[in-house]
Parts: structure tokens; C-alpha cells; sequence
């Protein structure tokens, strides 16, 4: 059978939706430069944060500062800023509900009676551990305020004439294997959900077009008059959505490559492995998705009623192959064999793989390109049955 | 040459079309005359092929829709119901797109376009993306789009709809040099002056039946010197047919 109408229509679509705005918005300009541009803006702002929080003092209002004056000289040594208020306990709690204090230390008027007599001295400290950002500045000063009693405590032995060592039985000494590479799990979890969307996104308008659009238009009827299979029809229109979706993923993982390069990753801890080449394997793993891709949405697309259908049906089941990828950031899944029998998924760990400058094993590779090319073809053939159905003409 | 033979076409529980045979002959412009809902759009839908017969079956110049839809196909041209066209290709481009469907070379193909482009007096916007098209441009790039192809049978849905008088004139102009090149022409429509105009050979659908068929003289013969009379009369015994899908 001759395939010239499958070239005639995937010609005639590549070429129309070359001079569709909204086409190209989705192909070329959303997914390619808003997603990078995302996570490099979202990576930049958490560099700025890391740097200013661990240089700068921690803010702590104390109440009562005069009880307890050697504890308060050691903590702003050590970089605490000391601010002295007056507030009662419903005060406290108030000023840090509402924000107006992060952090309150409270010296209770016995503090220095009962550290003289060898009693447990309590100190009050308000925050609200909701505030993520306060939250460090909170633990520092807890810290700190640990390390002062354990050095008095070791004054306390060494009088008593006790080796201050035999009474610290355990020592934790934490070891941290995380590579620089490994510790860019979220920023890259984030990076590979938003090429493959993107990647999908390119192909968006072509797949609503293939049939909810023609019908609305009324071209519909007339291009299945012409002596051109129907399913070549369709064929010719998923090709030019894969070729679409190549365009972008080409585009946003291009843009990701160069994105990262300016942001500065290193300050961060975080190297990531995306140069060129690691850039050109990641678009040759997602690559086979684009039969899949193209094909999933001319099908949904096909059991619109109209355009507008079309496009919120879209909407919601685009995200639907991304899924996956949400349970393997939550689970920390690994790279298995089974897993990549998982269109998407796969992608996403064989992506992890490669940014993380890790080993890759050809088999998995193998496995995973040639399912997703296997349940591409089925749902392009899929596609095909579908659009020789009458109720296509709606 | 079309020859339908006892057509039907349900959809649900609605019979469309039930039974319609006729046959509309190379050289003459044949019109399918019916109210709306009649079964005029549904009869053309399976002459054309988008539509399989639930029964009967209709010939191409002998070739069956339901055999050989494909080789049905090569002979005829289209224009649908609402004559859509490609927005973001220009006149020229949409003519040719079809030209590359029905398997013309590159070259046959434009050369075809640029002879249809002056004959339907298109060059003023042949260049343009369809995007701002009036309704009459808009049918002109559908008709030249059906016609690529030079198919001996020309089929047109309600051509005139939304048509203001100019269009419509050339349109006639159009169809009759069709006629007078030999090509058979079947086009329905509801309206009657048209049908009157046009016409060499009539067939009254009504309730997705064919109720009369034959010249203009023939029709009128059977209720009154002016067709809408005629029509009138037919229709009467056919409005206690349920309606059908418009």
C-alpha cells in the first residue's frame, strides 16, 4: 500500500502549525524556556538563601537577659544577635504568633540560684516551628545553648575529680556519602518532570487538531473523501506531533544545559552532569516517547466533541504518564530492570542516571527504548482503528 | 455517473435514510431537493463515501462505495456541508494539499491549481492564508480544492448556504460549465429557485425517501406549474414520517 498520503499529510501539518502561534507558543516557547527558567530561578533563589542564612546572626529577643549574662555573652560570640525585651509569657507567645519575634529565650528569675546549686536550670524558648526558615536559626540556638551546659557540666566533673570523657559514653560520628551529584535529587526530579511535559506540550495542538479540530472546521468530511486511507490519515498527523515533540524536548533540554551552567550549581553542593553530551543522551532516552506521546493524545483527542473539549481533556490526561514519576520521587525508586518497562518512568530514572554521572547499564537502555517504540506503534495503530470509526465525524 | 440503490443509514433509533435509489447522469446537474432533516446530507454522506450503508449501496462510474470506497473515491470531489479550509495555508497550498492526496505529481498538481485559481477568478487572494477569508473565498478554495483532482463527479452539500448574491451567481456560472464538460453534478439544497435555476433532473427527498424524481416538467406535472407548489404537494402524504438527522 502507498504511503505518499501519510508524507502528504504529516508535509501539510509540520508546515500549517509552523505558522500556528499557538502551536509554536506551546512547542517553542512555554516548555523550552519557562521550565528552565523555573528551576533555575527556583535553584538560584535556594543558593542566596543557603548563603545568607548560614552568614548572617540569628536574631533572639531575651527576656530578662541580666540572670543569665555569661550564657548570653557565649551565645553572641558565637553568632547570635541579643535584643533585649520586656514581654510576660502570654506576651512572648503573641510576639511570635504574630511574627513580630522570631525566636524568644525567656530567663527564668531562679536561673542563676539553681545553676549554682547544682539543680537543673530551665531556660524558655519561643518559636513556631511551622516558619521552615526560622526553623535553623532555632535549632542553632538550642544547639548552642546545649553545648554551654555540657561545658559546664564538664567543669562539674573535672572539680568532682571525674575525667570528663568516662561519662560520655557514645560518640556519633556522622558520616556523609551523598556525592555532590546524588544530593541534586529534587532539582533534578523537577528538571525531568518538567522535559517530559514539556515534550508532551509540544505536540498538544496537532494531537486536538488531528480530530476535534478538522471537525470543527469543517475539513473533516472532504480530507476523508480523498482516496488516502483513513488511518494513513492519522498516521501522517502523529508524525508530525512526534516530530513537534522532538523539537521541544530538543529545545528544553538544550535550554536546561545551558540554564544550569549560569546558575552556579557547585555553590550549592550540587554538580550536575549536564554538558552537551550528557544533553544529547537525555534527548536520546526521551526520544522513543514521542511515538507514544503523539499517539495517547490524537486518541484522547479523537472523543472530544469539540476544540474546546479537546483541550480540557488534554489537560488533565497530560498528566496523567507523568504520574509515575511523583511515586518515584516520593518512594526514592531505583533503577531496576522491571521498572523500565514503564514508559515515562523509565525515562525519568534513565534521565537520573545520566545527570547524576552515574554508570549506565545498556540493557536497561535497551529495554526501555525498545517498550516505549512497542506501545507507541500499538497506540498509533490504536489511533488508526479509531479514525475509521463514523462516530469521528461527530 | 451516480446511481444510488436502495440506501439506508440509521443512527440510534433514527432511520436517516430508508431506501433511496436514484441515479444522476454524466452532463446533467442533478439536484436533491428536501427540507432540512430530510436525509439529503446523510444520502451524500455515503455517496461520498464518509458514511458505510447500514444497506444497499450506491456506484461511481460502477465502482461500489462499499466495495472499493478508496477506488470510489479517485472519481469523485467533494464540498461539505460548511466548506472548511485550512486556516494557516494560503488558497494556492490548500488546493494543492488535496492534489498531493489524490496523488498528483508536483507539477500536475500546481499547474492544476494555477488553471483553477484564474478560472474561479481566485488570484487576487490565492496567496493568502485562509485565516481572513470571506464566506464566498472561503467556497472558492473548497470548490477548487474538490476539483483538483478533475473528478468526473462533483458532489456539493448545500453550496449556497451563507452565500451572498455574487457568490452564488459565479457558483451557477461554475456548475453549469461543469455540466456542459460532461461531469455529473449532484448538489442538494432546500431551496427552490436554485433547484429551479439549475436543475436538469430533480430528486424530492422527504422523511428519507426519495417521493419523486425526474426533470423539472415531470416534477411540476405533479402538483402545480411552479415548483414550490409541487413540493408542497409532495411533501404532504411525507409529514407523517418522523423526522430524521438534519
Amino acid at each position: 500500500m502507498s504511503l505518499r498520503g501519510i508524507w502528504a499529510v504529516f508535509r501539510k501539518e509540520f508546515r500549517e502549525n509552523l505558522r500556528d502561534r499557538r502551536t509554536l507558543l506551546s512547542a517553542l516557547v512555554f516548555g523550552p524556556i519557562l521550565g528552565p527558567l523555573l528551576v533555575a530561578g527556583v535553584v538560584q533563589f535556594s543558593i542566596s538563601h543557603a548563603e545568607e542564612q548560614s552568614d548572617e546572626d540569628i536574631p533572639v529577643a531575651v527576656m530578662h537577659a541580666e540572670r543569665a549574662p555569661n550564657l548570653l555573652a557565649y551565645l553572641s560570640a558565637r553568632g547570635v544577635d541579643i535584643n533585649n525585651v520586656t514581654f510576660d509569657e502570654a506576651g512572648a507567645r503573641q510576639a511570635v504568633a504574630t511574627q513580630a519575634q522570631k525566636i524568644i529565650l525567656d530567663i527564668p528569675e531562679d536561673f542563676g540560684a539553681r545553676l549554682q546549686e547544682g539543680q537543673p536550670a530551665p531556660v524558655v524558648l519561643y518559636s513556631d516551628s511551622s516558619r521552615a526558615f526560622d526553623r535553623r536559626g532555632v535549632g542553632r540556638v538550642q544547639l548552642l545553648i546545649s553545648q554551654y551546659g555540657l561545658e559546664i557540666a564538664q567543669l562539674r566533673y573535672l572539680a568532682r575529680g571525674i575525667d570528663p570523657i568516662s561519662v560520655l559514653p557514645i560518640s556519633v560520628q556522622q558520616i556523609d556519602v551523598s556525592t555532590p551529584s546524588s544530593r541534586s535529587v529534587l532539582v533534578l526530579n523537577m528538571m525531568t518532570y518538567l522535559v517530559l511535559l514539556s515534550m508532551l506540550f509540544g505536540g498538544l495542538y496537532l494531537a486536538i487538531d488531528a480530530t476535534a479540530g478538522e471537525r470543527e472546521r469543517g475539513s473533516l468530511e472532504v480530507l476523508l473523501t480523498s482516496p488516502v486511507p483513513r488511518e494513513h490519515l492519522i498516521y501522517g498527523k502523529i508524525f508530525a506531533a512526534a516530530v513537534y515533540m522532538l523539537i521541544s524536548l530538543t529545545l528544553t533540554v538544550a535550554m536546561f544545559s545551558v540554564a544550569m551552567s549560569f546558575v552556579g550549581l557547585e555553590k550549592l553542593g550540587v554538580t550536575a552532569n549536564l554538558g552537551p553530551r550528557a544533553a544529547s543522551k537525555l534527548i536520546a532516552c526521551c526520544a522513543p516517547l514521542i511515538l507514544f506521546g503523539a499517539s495517547y493524545l490524537s486518541i484522547v483527542s479523537g472523543f472530544a466533541k469539540s476544540y474546546r473539549e479537546a483541550q480540557t481533556y488534554l489537560g488533565l490526561v497530560i498528566t496523567i504518564p507523568t504520574m509515575p514519576l511523583m511515586f518515584a520521587g516520593l518512594l526514592g525508586l531505583q533503577a531496576k530492570l522491571g521498572l523500565m518497562f514503564v514508559p515515562f518512568l523509565s525515562q525519568h530514572l534513565l534521565m537520573t542516571t545520566v545527570v547524576r554521572a552515574e554508570p549506565i547499564e545498556p540493557k536497561f537502555v535497551a529495554v526501555s527504548v525498545a517498550s516505549t517504540i512497542v506501545y507507541g506503534v500499538l497506540l498509533m495503530f490504536l489511533a488508526g482503528r479509531l479514525y475509521r470509526r463514523e462516530a469521528l465525524l461527530g | 455517473m451516480l446511481e444510488a440503490r436502495g440506501l439506508c443509514k440509521s443512527f440510534g433509533k433514527v432511520a436517516a435514510v430508508r431506501g433511496v435509489s436514484f441515479a444522476a447522469r454524466d452532463g446533467q446537474i442533478t439536484g436533491l431537493l428536501g427540507a432540512n432533516g430530510a436525509g439529503k446530507s446523510t444520502t451524500l454522506r455515503m455517496l461520498y463515501t464518509v458514511l458505510k450503508p447500514d444497506d444497499g449501496d450506491a456506484l461511481i462510474d460502477g465502482r461500489s462505495v462499499v466495495a472499493d470506497p478508496l477506488a470510489a473515491r479517485r472519481s469523485i470531489g467533494v464540498l461539505s456541508h460548511g466548506a472548511g479550509v485550512y486556516n494557516h495555508l494560503t488558497a494556492r497550498e490548500n488546493i494543492t494539499y488535496f492534489g498531493e492526496l489524490h496523488g498528483m505529481s508536483r507539477a500536475d498538481r500546481e499547474a492544476r491549481a494555477a488553471e483553477l485559481l484564474e478560472l474561479l477568478e481566485m488570484q487576487p487572494f490565492a496567496d493568502r492564508l485562509a485565516k481572513g477569508f470571506s464566506q464566498g473565498q472561503k467556497l472558492k478554495t473548497a470548490l477548487a480544492r474538490a476539483l483538483v483532482h478533475r473528478p468526473k463527479n462533483v458532489l456539493l452539500d448545500e453550496p449556497t448556504n451563507g452565500l451572498d448574491v455574487m457568490a452564488v451567481r459565479g457558483l451557477r456560472k461554475l456548475l453549469t460549465q461543469l455540466r456542459d464538460a460532461g461531469h455529473c453534478v449532484l448538489f442538494s439544497s432546500h431551496v427552490m429557485q436554485e433547484v429551479e435555476q439549475l436543475c436538469d433532473e430533480v430528486v424530492v427527498i422527504a422523511g428519507g425517501q426519495v417521493v419523486a424524481a425526474g426533470t423539472l416538467a415531470d416534477i411540476r406535472a405533479r402538483g402545480g406549474d411552479r415548483l414550490e407548489d409541487a413540493f408542497v404537494a409532495l411533501m404532504e402524504p411525507a409529514d407523517a414520517q418522523p423526522g430524521a438527522k438534519t
